[in-house]
This record gives structure tokens, sequence and C-alpha cells, in this order.
């Protein structure tokens, strides 16, 4: 599979993304996107993003102390929680 | 070793999103052992060398954190005078009967502090199955796995107000502060606290938010075993945060990382021995990041910014 584009819709920075791979795990692999640390376990809710266009799965458990239902609902994530299904532009949240 | 009746930071319970995976660091990565399950389903284990019957509880939730740490006293006569102090204090107690929530524990008082974070005291508690040997004893009784990790040690804990935490442990629970980080108004802005010649039991920093852990810390052999854990780290892609490297305060030798429900581990081995005679140690907090980090002498952004 392709690796997705992922578009900061704040900067217009892009950077790619693994198919098999976390939002965040691309911005720490890549040094690109808008955030640049975090607990990569969905715990510290340091990397909440909005995701604004394009499909993603949810692969872990997101802290509800950080993304309440209503926030899930508006594609608002934990970047270390994600994996892109098609090019991605997500803003921080 | 404990100098006054408080002993030691016995028993600590965590929230995990994934119980599963975040077992398996501890038991397969850090080197805890399984002691068994509650009825609710969380998850007791302890360090291979360590006596009581657990140390550490993972309890499956909606957020990660910490649910409480749990300080053992030297009697239970101590222990009830602790209750009582502790309600003149300010501190409304509650008691939790033996053997309930926690199994193989004794009575426990707990409490909530001006930090946000849930307290607890207790004096007995069963011996586990497999303690480590006192009789012609070898250092261990199955090879250490893993990380090595040996025992419980100590935690950091980020909420409001800690100048009156310090107080609350040095006044009502006997312990003290070899190390203290401090604003240029002369506020706090840290404290290490400990019950006996540990560096620290426990440590504040001041936080806007209530309740918060910055980590829990599990002792090591020797450096060593630090670059061990860092090599675990790479082999199974968890998050280093910060290390191997030194604190200058305690001067603990150190690797910090996070397991996979995100809480922050240290894996800590050195560090002074503290006396409660000698003077304090005080850094100023525009000097912290070489305090923190001594050999990289700044501040590493994550180390204050992310906590669970």
């Amino acid at each position: 599979m392709d690796d997705y584009r992922i578009t900061d819709e704040a900067t217009g920075e892009t950077f790619f993304c693994r198919p098999d791979e976390s939002l965040l795990a691309a911005m720490r692999r890549t040094g690109k996107g808008p955030i640049k640390m975090g607990c990569f376990g969905g715990g510290c809710g340091v990397c909440k993003v909005r995701i604004s266009d394009g499909r993603y799965q949810t692969f872990k458990k997101m802290s509800r102390a950080h993304i309440s239902p209503e926030e899930e609902e508006q594609s608002i994530v934990l970047a270390c929680c994600v994996k892109p299904l098609s090019n991605i532009t997500l803003i921080k949240a | 070793m404990a100098l006054n009746k408080t002993l030691r930071p016995g028993l600590i319970q965590m929230r995990v999103l994934d119980l599963d995976q975040t077992l398996d660091f501890y038991t397969n990565i850090l080197g805890l052992n399984e002691v068994g399950r509650t009825e609710d389903g969380r998850v007791m284990l302890k360090g291979y060398d360590e006596f009581d019957h657990h140390s550490v509880t993972l309890r499956l939730a909606d957020e990660a954190g910490l649910d409480y740490v749990a300080f053992k006293v030297d009697s239970p006569e101590t222990l009830e005078s602790l209750k009582d102090a502790t309600e003149a204090f300010g501190y409304p107690v509650e008691e939790v009967p033996a053997n309930t929530n926690q199994p193989g524990f004794g009575k426990r008082y707990g409490f909530t502090i001006c930090t946000g974070h849930r307290i607890e005291l207790y004096a007995d508690v069963e011996k586990a199955a497999q303690v480590p040997m006192t009789h012609n004893p070898h250092p261990w009784v199955d090879a250490p796995r893993g990380m090595r990790a040996q025992r419980f040690d100590h935690c950091l804990l980020y909420g409001p107000n800690i100048a009156e935490a310090e107080k609350y442990f040095t006044e009502i629970l006997g312990m003290f502060a070899p190390e203290v980080c401090n604003t240029p108004e002369g506020n706090r802005f840290a404290t290490w606290l400990t019950s006996g010649n540990k560096a620290h039991d426990i440590a504040f920093v001041e936080y806007e938010k209530p309740g918060k852990i910055h980590h829990l810390a599990f002792l090591l052999q020797d450096w060593n075993d630090i670059g061990n854990a860092a090599d675990f780290i790479g082999r199974y892609s968890l998050k280093r945060d910060v290390g191997p490297t030194r604190h200058a305060i305690t001067r603990g030798q150190t690797i910090c990382f996070w397991e996979p429900s995100g809480n922050r581990i240290e894996t800590y081995c050195g560090g002074y021995t503290a006396y409660p005679d000698n003077p304090v140690r005080v850094w100023d907090v525009s000097e912290v990041g070489k305090g923190l980090f001594y050999y990289e002498g700044e501040l590493i952004p994550s180390f204050l910014q992310v906590v669970t």
C-alpha cells in the first residue's frame, strides 16, 4: 500500500504517513506536523487534533480525560491512536 | 531504609486504557510478576525483590493516570495515630476494611490531599506466595526478566499547592525533604520527600490541574541495567522520554519512557543517601533543567508538559 499524504491545515505543511503507523508516529519519524511529543499511548492528550478531511481508523483507546464522546463524533482524536485510511487534512485541536 | 514510622510507598494503583497490552509490558518487559486478579478484574503485580503481597495494581479504565498511592507504616498503633493526625490536619479519612478491594492488605485509611491525589496508609499486609530468600539467600529465586525491575521505588505527582503537601508529609507522616526547588518569589516549585535513606519516596511539582501523575519508578540494580532497559525500549518500540542520563536532583541514574496506556515509567538506580540531619539541597527553578537532566544540561519539554 502507498503512504498517505497528511496536510497540516494551519501551515500547509505536508508529510507522509504509512498505512500501518499512527499519525503521531509519522510526525515523529518525519519531524513534520504540528506535534512533537506525547506519551504515544492515548493517555496524556498532548497530540489532540481535528481531522478536517479524510478517513481514518481509531486503533487504540483514547483517554476520556481528553477526548469526549462528542469530540470523537466531530473527528477530534489523539494522533497517536489513529491510522490513516486515505489522505488526511488535520489541525492541532 | 526507613528511619521513622512511615516505612515506604508500598502500593500504587494505576488506571490503564488497555489491560492486556499494559500487563504484557509490566510482566514481560519491565519484569514484574503477576500475583493474581481481583474479583473485579484488576491485576496485582510485584517485583521479584519485594516481600509484601503486591505493590502495583492495574485497573482498566477510560482514563489513564493514578488512582492512589499507599504508604506502609510500622505498626497498627502508628496507623491509628496517623489517622487522627491526618483528620486534625484537615483531611477527612475513609476506612477501607481489610481484605476488600486489595487482597492481602489489612485495614487502610484513605484521604485526598490538597494536590487532588488520594493517599492511603496501612500497617498490615500478608507476605507474597513467592518472596526473596532469607536463609543463606541467593540474590533472586527465579532469574529476573526483561528490564529486571526489583521493586516499586517512588512516584512524582503534579498538582496545586505542593507547599501544603510537603507540610503534610513532613509534619504528619514524619518524612523529610532532602531537596527542594523554589521560584524566584521563594515559593515551592518542586519538593522531594523521603521517609528514610532513599533520596525520595514521593515528589511533587506545582501544577494547575489536580491529581496528575508524572511517573512511577522502579528500582534497577545499576547503570548497566539502565542500558539493558534502553535496549528493551528500542527492541519493543516503546516511546522514550529522557535518558539514559543522571538527575543532579537525587543524583539518580535514569531512563524514562511510556507504557502502552500512556503512563510514564521511570527505571532508576543510584541516588545519594539521605539523612534528616543534613542540610536541604535547594534548586532555583531557573536551573531545574540541569537539575533534572545533568548530562543534557537543559530542559526537555516533554518531561514537564506530558502527564496523565
